[in-house]
Formats: C-alpha cells, sequence, structure tokens
C-alpha cells in the first residue's frame, strides 16, 4: 500500500500563534538561533490500490475540501514509496499549492 | 521598486495610481489630491483609500445617523457620546458602563471561525481603549435557511470562533440572537457586542496632544493579514478581494482574513488597565479596521497637533512588508498609546512585564501635519482631519421601493387560520420546532456563560445580567433585538420594535433601560430602495430613542449586505443596555412555582404581519408589522421594574415573536412547570397565542401580591388580565388543547442540534 502525504501550512502572511508560542519558548529553554516558527500539520494517507493520476486527483480534492482550510491555509501532496521513502520529484509526486 | 516619498510624487504628478482598485472613487482620487496639492503617494493612497471607504468613513450613512446626536434626549446618564470608540453610561455608586456593537459579517462568511473570533476580538479591543474592564460579550447572529448547506459551513465555524475567542479571554457570552432566514444567504450578520465596567475617574478618550508626547505601538506585531480589508470588504464583491494588494504593487494575493490570538489579547487587556491605573497614558486607540492608518491619523486628528511617525520602527512578522502594507494591516491585537516622555519607559515596563512587544514609533509634534516617514524619507505628509473625520459625504438618492406598496396589501389576515382545536395544537408544534423559534440551547451551551462568577442571567432569558459591584449587588443588563422580517414590511416600524423589544426585554429582567447601542445592517446604499430603507430606520430610531429618553452611545453601519441585485431584510439590530440596583432582585423567564397566577399585560389584537407563524405555517411575508406604541411600551416598563422591585411577580418574559404561546412554552419548559390557561371574552384563541402585538408581557403572580399588583397596574392604566394559572406537566387552553411539556420539550430542544449537530 502506498503512502501519501499530505502537509497543510498556514499560509505566510497568516498569523501562527502555536508557532509563535514555540518561539517565545525556545530562547527560555536555552535553544538559540531560531529566528521564527511555522507549525502546521502533517496527514498520511494509506491509499488503497495505485496511486496514479486519479489517486492524486482525488486526494488533491480531499485535501482542498477537507484536510486544509484554502481561505487560510496552503497544502502540499506528496508519494511516499515504499517504508518511509521519499520520492523524488519525478516519480508522480506532485506539489501542489492551494488557490485561495 | 522606488520608494514613493511625497517629493517622488511632487516629482511626478502624471503617475498612474491604482485608485480605483483600491476602490475610491474618480472624484475623491480628485479630491485627495486637490487637499495635498500633489498627487499622493503610495502609502497616502492607501490611507485615505481605507479611511474613506464605507466601513470606516460612514460615506453614506453618515447624513442619516447625524438625527442620533440632534435627536438626542435630555439624559444624565451619558458621560460620553458618539464618536469615541464606545459610548459610556453612568450607572451609578460611581460605576460607569461602556458596551456597544460591531459587525463582523463579511469576514465571517469567508472564515467563519477566525472571522467571528476577530469580530469578538475587536469590539473587546474597543472597549478596552476607553479604559474599561470587559466583562461581558454578546453575539446577534443570523444566518441563511437552517437546512442549507452553507448555514451547516458558516454557522458552527461562527460559534466556534465566538467561543473559542471568548473563552480564552475570560469573558462570558451573556446572549444574543440566532435567526435563519434564506434572505441572510451568502450574507450571515455576525455582530459582535462587548460591555466594560470601570469607575468614572477611568474614562479615556482617544487623543493625541502634548508636543513630544511619545506614540506607543503595542501588542502583536504586523504581519500582512487582512490588508484592504476594510476596503475591499465593505464593498459588495468578494470576488475582488485578492486584488487589492496587487494595487500596492506585490504580486502575491494577500488574503484578506485576519487570524486571531486570544491570549495575545488577554496579555493585551490586563497591560491597558496597568498603564491606564498608573496614569500613563494621555491617549489611546485601539486597531481595527484601517489598521495603523486608522489609529495615526483618528490620534492626531483628535489631539490639538500634528504627528510624527517612523514606519520603519514597527515590528513586522513578515520582513517583506512594503509602508502601505504595514498602514493597511489590520493583524489583530495591536494599540497605540500617546504617553508622556518621562512615563515611557513605565510604560515600557509593564509592557515587558505582560510579555507584550511595545515600541515607540513617533511623537505628537506641533504642527497640523501627521507626518510617516519610511527609513528617514517621507512618504506622508498630510492633514490627519482629511483622513480620518473629513471623508466624503454622500447624499444618496433614496425612494420608496415600487414593490413596498404590493407587500403591505398582501396582509397576514388572509392567511387561512386552524379551523379546529386539533389544527391550532398542530400549528403550536410546528411553530415551537421551527428553528427560529425551537431552543438555542445548542449553540449558546458552546459559551462560557458563567466564568468571572458574575453572570446573573444568559441566554434564554430576556437579558444577559452581569454583577458590577460584589458588595452592593449593582448590576448591569443587556439584551439585543432586531427582526428583519418587521422591517422589511415597514423599516421606520421595524427599527422602533427592534428599539421596543430590546426595551422590554430589559425591563422584563428587572432593570431600568439606560441607553442603546446599534448595529445596522442593510445592502447597497448605491440602491435607492435600500437607502430608503436605512434613511426610514435610522429615523425611526432616533425618534425612539426621543421618545423613550434614551441616548444612542454608537454603534456601526454595515452596508453592501447583499448577493447581486438582492439585498438582506434591512435589520437593525439594537442592543439596550440597563441598570438594576441589586441583582439579587431580578426577573427571571421560568415558571417555578404552582399556583402562581398568570396576567397577561398589554393589549392583544390580530397583527399577524411579518409574524412566526405567517413564516412557518404559510411562508409568508406581507402587510404591516405590529402597532408601535412607545408610550406604553414606558408605561409596561415601568411596571415591570417596580414589580420586579417590590416583589410583586416572580417571573416574567416579554411578547414577542412567536407571541403569548412561545413565551408561555419558554417560561414553562425553563420552570419545568405546567399552565393552565383560560382565553379571556372575545379574544380568539388562535390570535391570543400567535399574535404578536407589542408591548406585552406575561408575569406570574404570586398570590398574595395578587391584590398589590393589580392596584399597580389598575392606577397606572395598564391593561392586564389574568389569564391563567401555573400548574400541572402540561400547557393546557382550556376548550382548546393541552400538550403535555415532554411532547413540547422534544420539537423545542431536537430542532437544531438536528440540522447542525
Amino acid at each position: 500500500m502506498a503512502r501519501v502525504v499530505v502537509d497543510v501550512m498556514l499560509k505566510p502572511e497568516i498569523l501562527d500563534p502555536q508557532g509563535q508560542a514555540v518561539q517565545r519558548a525556545l530562547p527560555r529553554l536555552g535553544f538559540e538561533g531560531i529566528a521564527d516558527v511555522r507549525q502546521g500539520k502533517r496527514f498520511e494517507l494509506e491509499v488503497e490500490g495505485p496511486v496514479d493520476d486519479a489517486a492524486l486527483a482525488r486526494i488533491h480534492q480531499i485535501a482542498e475540501t477537507f484536510l486544509a482550510n484554502t481561505v487560510i491555509e496552503d497544502f502540499s501532496v506528496k508519494v511516499e514509496v515504499g517504508e518511509g521513502a521519499d520520492a523524488t520529484a519525478g516519480q508522480g509526486a506532485t506539489a501542489v499549492k492551494a488557490e485561495s | 521598486m522606488t520608494l514613493d516619498t511625497t517629493k517622488h510624487a511632487a516629482q511626478t504628478p502624471e503617475a498612474e495610481q491604482p485608485w480605483a482598485e483600491l476602490g475610491l472613487k474618480q472624484d475623491e482620487y480628485e479630491r485627495v489630491r486637490a487637499i495635498l496639492g500633489r498627487r499622493p503617494t503610495g502609502a497616502e493612497l492607501a490611507m485615505y483609500s481605507v479611511m474613506w471607504s464605507e466601513h470606516c468613513s460612514y460615506k453614506s450613512s453618515k447624513v442619516h445617523l447625524r438625527q442620533f446626536g440632534e435627536k438626542a434626549p435630555e439624559s444624565d446618564a451619558l458621560l460620553v457620546g458618539i464618536g469615541e470608540n464606545a459610548g459610556v453610561v453612568d450607572v451609578g455608586q460611581g460605576y460607569a458602563v461602556t458596551f456597544k456593537v460591531e459587525s463582523h459579517n463579511h469576514p465571517s462568511y469567508i472564515e467563519p471561525y477566525q472571522g467571528a473570533a476577530t469580530g469578538v476580538g475587536g469590539i473587546v479591543r474597543d472597549i478596552l481603549a476607553m479604559g474599561a474592564r470587559p466583562v461581558a460579550v454578546m453575539d446577534p447572529l443570523r444566518f441563511g435557511a437552517a437546512d442549507h448547506p452553507d448555514t451547516k459551513r458558516v454557522l458552527p465555524g461562527v460559534v466556534a470562533g465566538i467561543g473559542g475567542y471568548g473563552n480564552c479571554l475570560g469573558l462570558p457570552n451573556i446572549g444574543g440572537e440566532v435567526v435563519f432566514d434564506p434572505c441572510y444567504q451568502g450574507n450571515p450578520l455576525v455582530n459582535a457586542l462587548c460591555v466594560g465596567v470601570m469607575k468614572h475617574a477611568d474614562i479615556h478618550l482617544a487623543k493625541a496632544s502634548g508636543t513630544g508626547n511619545k506614540v506607543i505601538l503595542y501588542g502583536a506585531r504586523t504581519g500582512g493579514d487582512g490588508i484592504g480589508g476594510v476596503s475591499v470588504l465593505a464593498s459588495e464583491t468578494f470576488d475582488t478581494a485578492g486584488d487589492s494588494a496587487s494595487g500596492t504593487g506585490k504580486p502575491t494575493k494577500r488574503p484578506a482574513v485576519q487570524v486571531g490570538d486570544p491570549f495575545q489579547e488577554k496579555l493585551l487587556i490586563e497591560c491597558t488597565l496597568e498603564v491606564f491605573k498608573e496614569d500613563l497614558v494621555e491617549g489611546i486607540q485601539d486597531l481595527g479596521g484601517a489598521g495603523l492608518s486608522c489609529a495615526t491619523s483618528e490620534l492626531a486628528s483628535a489631539g490639538s497637533g500634528g504627528m510624527r511617525v517612523e514606519l520603519d520602527t514597527v515590528p513586522l512578522r513578515d520582513s517583506s512588508l512594503s509602508p502601505e502594507e504595514i498602514l493597511m494591516s489590520e493583524s489583530q491585537e495591536r494599540m497605540c498609546a500617546v504617553v508622556k516622555p518621562e512615563k515611557v519607559d513605565r510604560f515600557l515596563e509593564i509592557c515587558e512585564k505582560w510579555d507584550v512587544l511595545a515600541t515607540v514609533i513617533g511623537e505628537v509634534t506641533d504642527g497640523e501635519r501627521l507626518e510617516i516617514y519610511w527609513h528617514g524619507e517621507q512618504i506622508v505628509d498630510v492633514p490627519p482631519r482629511t483622513v480620518a473625520h473629513e471623508g466624503p459625504v454622500y447624499e444618496r438618492p433614496y425612494a420608496r421601493p415600487a414593490w413596498q406598496d404590493a407587500l403591505q396589501a398582501d396582509g397576514a389576515d388572509k392567511l387561512p387560520r386552524p379551523a379546529t382545536a386539533e389544527e391550532l395544537r398542530e400549528q403550536v408544534l410546528k411553530v415551537i420546532g421551527s428553528p427560529n423559534q425551537a431552543s438555542k440551547s445548542w449553540i449558546t451551551d458552546q459559551y462560557d456563560r458563567f466564568v468571572q462568577g458574575n453572570t446573573v442571567l444568559a441566554q434564554p432569558e430576556d437579558s444577559g445580567m452581569v454583577r458590577v459591584d460584589e458588595e452592593t449587588g449593582l448590576g448591569v443588563a443587556v439584551a439585543t433585538d432586531g427582526n428583519g422580517r418587521y422591517a422589511k414590511l415597514d423599516p421606520y416600524a421595524g427599527a422602533q420594535l427592534a428599539l421596543a423589544e430590546s426595551y422590554r426585554n430589559v425591563a422584563a429582567s428587572g432593570a431600568k433601560p439606560l441607553a442603546i447601542s446599534n448595529c445596522l445592517n442593510f445592502g447597497s446604499p448605491e440602491d435607492p430602495a435600500v437607502m430608503w430603507q436605512f434613511a426610514e430606520a435610522t429615523r425611526g430610531l432616533a425618534d425612539g430613542c426621543l421618545t423613550l429618553g434614551t441616548p444612542v452611545t454608537g454603534g456601526n453601519v454595515s452596508l453592501y449586505n447583499q448577493t447581486g441585485e438582492v439585498a438582506i431584510h434591512p435589520t437593525p439590530v439594537v442592543a439596550f443596555l440597563g441598570v438594576i440596583d441589586d441583582v439579587a432582585r431580578r426577573t427571571p423567564i421560568a415558571f417555578a412555582e404552582e399556583g402562581q397566577l398568570l396576567y397577561l399585560l398589554g393589549d392583544t389584537a390580530a397583527e399577524l404581519g411579518g409574524s412566526a407563524w405567517s413564516q412557518v405555517i404559510h411562508d409568508h411575508l406581507g402587510g404591516l408589522p405590529p402597532k408601535v406604541d412607545l408610550e406604553r411600551e414606558r408605561l409596561l416598563a415601568e411596571i415591570l421594574i417596580s414589580a420586579s422591585r417590590d416583589g410583586m411577580v416572580d417571573a416574567a418574559h416579554d411578547l414577542s415573536d412567536g407571541g403569548l404561546i412561545q413565551a408561555l412554552a419558554e417560561s414553562c419548559l425553563r420552570g419545568g412547570k405546567g399552565a393552565r390557561i383560560v382565553v379571556p371574552d372575545g379574544l380568539d384563541p388562535f390570535v391570543l397565542l400567535f399574535s404578536e402585538s407589542a408591548g406585552r408581557a406575561i408575569v406570574a403572580v404570586p398570590r398574595s401580591e395578587e391584590v398589590r399588583f393589580n392596584d399597580m397596574c389598575g392606577a397606572r392604566g395598564l391593561p392586564a388580565a389574568r389569564i391563567g394559572v401555573v400548574d400541572g406537566d402540561a400547557i393546557d387552553v382550556q376548550g382548546q388543547f393541552s400538550i403535555p411539556l415532554a411532547e413540547l420539550r422534544e420539537p423545542y430542544e431536537a430542532t437544531i442540534p438536528g440540522l447542525l449537530a
């Protein structure tokens, strides 16, 4: 079974209170040198059957309508081949920017 | 990209400027050029365009809103009137209360959660800027049809956003309204109200005076959110939302949505109250719509002198922002203060203590100009009043629409009424279980109503009430009401009915109504029919306030609530504030004691135009709304307040949409006791139960108080008819029907969760 990963991030200009909270905590814990933190969500979808264009289109639709709030979030879709090995670009991996 | 400085602008008078994309009209742009004697810089254009937008300048509504000042009744209660961030009302014992209701309609349609959340955040900062501690919030909400799929997208998001933001701040949500009507499809109304309390001495006004005083921006960093929100969102289409920023030369689309951070706002509240307490501020302004453009120009124009701002000192979340974008950004949780130089250190110290970022961004000058610099180069040089207060004013044409007569002629008296007692019973259950009349607990249970421990009454009571002073029991009550169906039939009467209902609701809970705030939600002012509705509604409100002797403390206008040619029902929402000397004397709606006598106060006529019955049973809107008699409302309110103070009634419920049967159902279900009702001679049972005649309430009188109560009503000339008794576990209308409470509760409580959960 193939795994497709959907990463959802707040759009760059949108305020990320969670990321800011993490960033503020870092120096308090002695971790220096991090200028900014943005926090997102990662979905791992186990796909039944082949990960073909049709399947990716379906996942794109899932991400657009349900996993991400495209008013304030961007998402990207990528295919993982085998056990945790990332597919390299060109092997059917697609990165999709949501349109607002 | 070269920086568009004032010098550069003077040298390049012919440069093309995207004034149209920013929402300015040709003549408005020409006026900016005339004011400045040259073309505006990009930054100046950004400021004028947002500040002259409908949302900020009230350019279409101003001529009508003046009546609220001109017709203002004499009132000792008003300490600060219209024009400040919020009005302030004297509630006695040295306390003052400030409250205001605002709209956040368009953002809540685009992104329901964040739109509604930042609506709460914005109104809370308005109250805070007056020096008051926010103590409660309320939300009058209107959505499309309850069973429409988009309502299921918008409503849960809005409710979660209000709950999420308010709960994080620790503010109880004590009431509001939820109304469904297809006319709000695509244009939901999300209005937000906040109440704040302070001592008289703590009132603070927004102004920047005193040459050399420092301008401090504190709170969140400035990011690229909500850029152009005010100018573009307050226009009729959302499609252009992404284009506004491109006008400032940025290729990326900036979403007109802001994300709020309630924990940052909580820090801002505590920090602001502390700097007030130590008397460290001369003037203060919250940053809402139009962000820094608004705060700097309003502070400067309210003060005596000019202001100089070093814009590059503004802390940014995104270093790529252009000066225009910084000026227009609507990043949340920011405030601007004017502080004397010797107090700056202490101010910054307090901000640091609360972990609030604070930066001196400029100072008050002895000139008369607002000057803004970017890395030493001047990019703005304007007279601040021309930005903030002397924007365009339109006398928009208005005309009574041609269809108004036909609408009014199509009266509800022609609708078939129930022929049998059995049919009447069925219709009662149908109306009580309809989305507008059913219990809204599923929604209000998602809010924290009791945090802080001062909530005395909250939904579904007639008004929300909070205790202000623990020692004396002094409290304030607020009710919000509006009925777009009434206002559609007759905007003048409809606005007065909203006023009357909120007034009645406050009085029914035992508090004395003092002052109002309003949120006027209408369609496009460019449509003469809508403008007529607006003119009529504001005239009705101003006249009504004069009769009731209650001033308007401020409010908000939301126009362009329409899709294509179709506008929402005109929806003036009125928030009435009242005071009660001791909250222990409040009157709840619940019928809790068997044997208590039920009195119907006021006159009942066959008034069904715009009624809940006509909507639910016949899907009909036509005729005239109930008659308004504000003198009668005054008398009724006096009786309700006296009866509460002297312990003559144990329960009271105002009669409004749904009529007597709605009030009976709510009071019986709330108290878990039934009622036996006898139809008075000469009244049709159907009319008695469903008529929506105004100026009425039902009260539960202990038998021991009956004589005294009757004498009081008789002496003051208020019709009071004994129509029944609290008894049993059913609503029993003699000779008609009996509905066990369990059977009534089912549709009343299951409808909303069934549609939305």
